[in-house]
């Protein structure tokens, strides 16, 4: 995007909360049952069937509310927003309209400069309302028509809706990071936007930079990923840019990203205009909700993200963007919390789960939340024999492949394989002899002051011990023999 | 002072569809309607809080308990259309 316009983005994220049972029903609300197998009356919407709030739903969207620093509204009301479509069987979906659960607040998230350091931005929270999720249509290899299956009718949403405060795609991209963070803290929801426990939609403009009015604003849906979020906004960002640039008119209208084409398309809109007609839900009666309980609640919310990473920092001394990478995932940091409780330097822990440990779960596709490979116990040892000098850290990445195949723990493998560390000196002085002798030409470089070139000299150690030499000790001993050697 | 009704959108917007006789006699019903109501707008109500429910009742709540109600088959039997254990409608892709 040329430097005279910046984009305004807004977010509104729905996110299934994680109930036993639907919204206004008793049909169990877990995912991948048969088709239509959790239905009844109500969220078919039969006549004669009437909705009763599920507790539970409304507490865990005022949870939100409240880590989103939001005001809990003390009087919350039901709205029918009609239309008519086969995901929904009612002809009208429960929503909020005028009266939402809670309003008015803001979620931190951490920019990284250029320089690598974090700068906070607030963004501010518009509200964040209760509905009741739509069935799923099913069109591919279906003949003359759609399959409908409502067991997703009725599962409690949450729609978090964001200021248009965001002004790139990072922004967005780190809000939704920083959200699911506390969503997922807070344990009300899956946030898994492949099965849909979390879905975003964008609204995009651009402007002239400074320029107060908003352009006009185009909505983008069916993104399936964080990645996928970043990437359709700033595919948006550059079409308007050019749009205005050629003096194209920009429609306020609905897109649809494609991922595999990497654009965005306008969604064919039925003819006439939106018009959801809501009205006050005349089947739930209002809710009110006492100052206590909100205070009750509040209390018994647990340690948030921001909370943490300011802990993190403090507690452990790791730099601000490890803090803010382990945080953000709270199953990684309670994994690394729990390699320091069993001992583990923070600083290597960090080191080595945000590297060599998120490569092997990434290969073998498995989940930081589940990991019988390798409990906390077991990297703690490793990293204790990299600390205590019995192993080096090259051996220490092969270890931790072999730790993670076996499920054993790093002290049985090195004693195994007898992998400790050589720093017998005479043995290793021994061997940089050879080396030296074997490459003269190399060590020459070395003494004419092309100091790197020792590096090669190093690796030649390394292999004939298989590894096992203390890296620092080889190059110390090597630098002493070739200069002494003068 | 009232608005004429718009019966054409109001019919669309319910997906009816109506004869003439029919969208003339509902015009005319509502239009009463609105002239009927809109005699509250004498009164002056600025300190009256907006009523959504008439009955005095509130925070009506069930726990978080799932239970199958085991009707598909029953209600699939009943459908328009159905194939295997889906409903079935009228192709309706948006979008595409």
């Amino acid at each position: 995007m040329s430097d005279q316009y910046e984009s305004v983005i807004g977010l509104e994220v729905h996110v299934q909360l994680k109930t036993e049972s639907k919204i206004f029903c008793s049909c169990p609300a877990q995912f991948g049952a048969e088709p239509n197998q959790n239905t009844c009356p109500v969220c078919l919407g039969l006549p004669g069937s009437l909705p009763v709030l599920n507790e539970r739903a409304l507490e865990l969207a005022m949870k939100v509310g409240l880590a989103l620093g939001c005001r809990i509204s003390d009087r919350i009301k039901f709205d029918r927003k009609n239309y008519f479509y086969p995901d929904l069987p009612k002809a009208y979906q429960i929503s909020q309209y005028d009266m939402p659960v809670s309003s008015k607040g803001h979620l931190a998230i951490e920019l990284k400069s250029d320089a690598g350091t974090l700068a906070e931005k607030r963004i501010g929270i518009t509200r964040a309302h209760l509905e009741e999720d739509a069935g799923k249509l099913l069109h591919e290899g279906v003949r003359d028509g759609s399959w409908v299956d409502y067991n997703r009718a009725g599962i409690p949403l949450l729609e978090i809706v964001s200021e248009p405060d965001l002004r790139s795609p990072e922004e967005a991209f780190q809000y939704l990071v920083s959200l699911k963070a506390i969503l997922q803290y807070l344990g009300v929801s899956d946030c898994n936007m492949e099965e849909g426990s979390l879905r975003c939609d964008a609204n995009v403009s651009i402007r002239q930079k400074g320029a107060a009015p908003f352009g006009t604003k185009v909505e983008i849906k069916n993104m399936n990923s964080f990645r996928a979020v970043h990437k359709a906004i700033a595919y948006e960002i550059k079409r308007q840019s050019e749009a205005l640039e050629t003096g194209t008119r920009i429609v306020q209208e609905t897109r649809l990203w494609n991922e595999s084409k990497g654009e965005t398309f306008t969604m064919r809109s039925k003819e006439e205009a939106h018009d959801y007609r809501y009205f006050p839900e005349p089947d739930l009666v209002p809710f009110s909700v006492s100052s206590d309980q909100i205070e009750a609640l509040r209390k018994s919310l647990p340690e948030l993200p921001q909370a943490r990473f300011e802990r993190f920092r403090k507690q452990y001394g790791i730099s601000d963007y490890d803090a803010y990478v382990l945080v953000a995932e709270k199953a990684l940091a309670d994994y690394f919390e729990a390699c320091t409780r069993e001992g583990a330097n923070p600083k290597l822990a960090s080191n080595w789960i945000q590297s060599e440990l998120l490569a092997l779960i990434n290969l073998k596709k498995h989940s930081i939340k589940n990991l019988p490979n390798l409990p906390p116990k077991h990297l703690a040892g490793l990293i204790r024999l990299i600390e205590n000098g019995t192993i080096s850290g090259k051996i220490a990445k092969d270890v931790i492949v072999e730790m993670y195949d076996t499920k054993k723990s790093a002290e049985e493998i090195v004693k195994e394989k007898g992998l400790i560390q050589v720093t017998d000196t005479k043995l290793l002085e021994e061997v940089a002899d050879r080396v030296i002798q074997a490459n003269p030409k190399v060590a020459a470089e070395v003494r004419s002051g092309k100091a790197q070139a020792i590096g090669f000299l190093v690796g030649q150690v390394m292999k004939e011990t298989q590894g096992k030499a203390n890296p620092k000790m080889i190059n110390e001993i090597l630098t002493k023999k070739i200069t002494s050697q003068k | 002072m009232l608005q004429k009704i718009n019966i054409d959108q109001i019919a669309e917007l319910a997906r009816l569809n109506l004869k003439p006789a029919e969208r003339d006699k509902l015009a005319k019903d509502l239009e009463g309607i609105l002239a009927y109501v809109s005699q509250l707008q004498e009164l002056s109500a600025d300190k009256v809080p907006p009523t959504s429910h008439v009955l005095p009742i509130e925070n009506v709540f069930r726990k978080d308990f799932a239970k199958l109600s085991d009707i598909r088959e029953a209600v699939l039997k009943h459908a328009p259309k159905c194939e295997g254990k889906f409903f079935k409608v009228p192709k309706v892709i948006e979008g595409a």
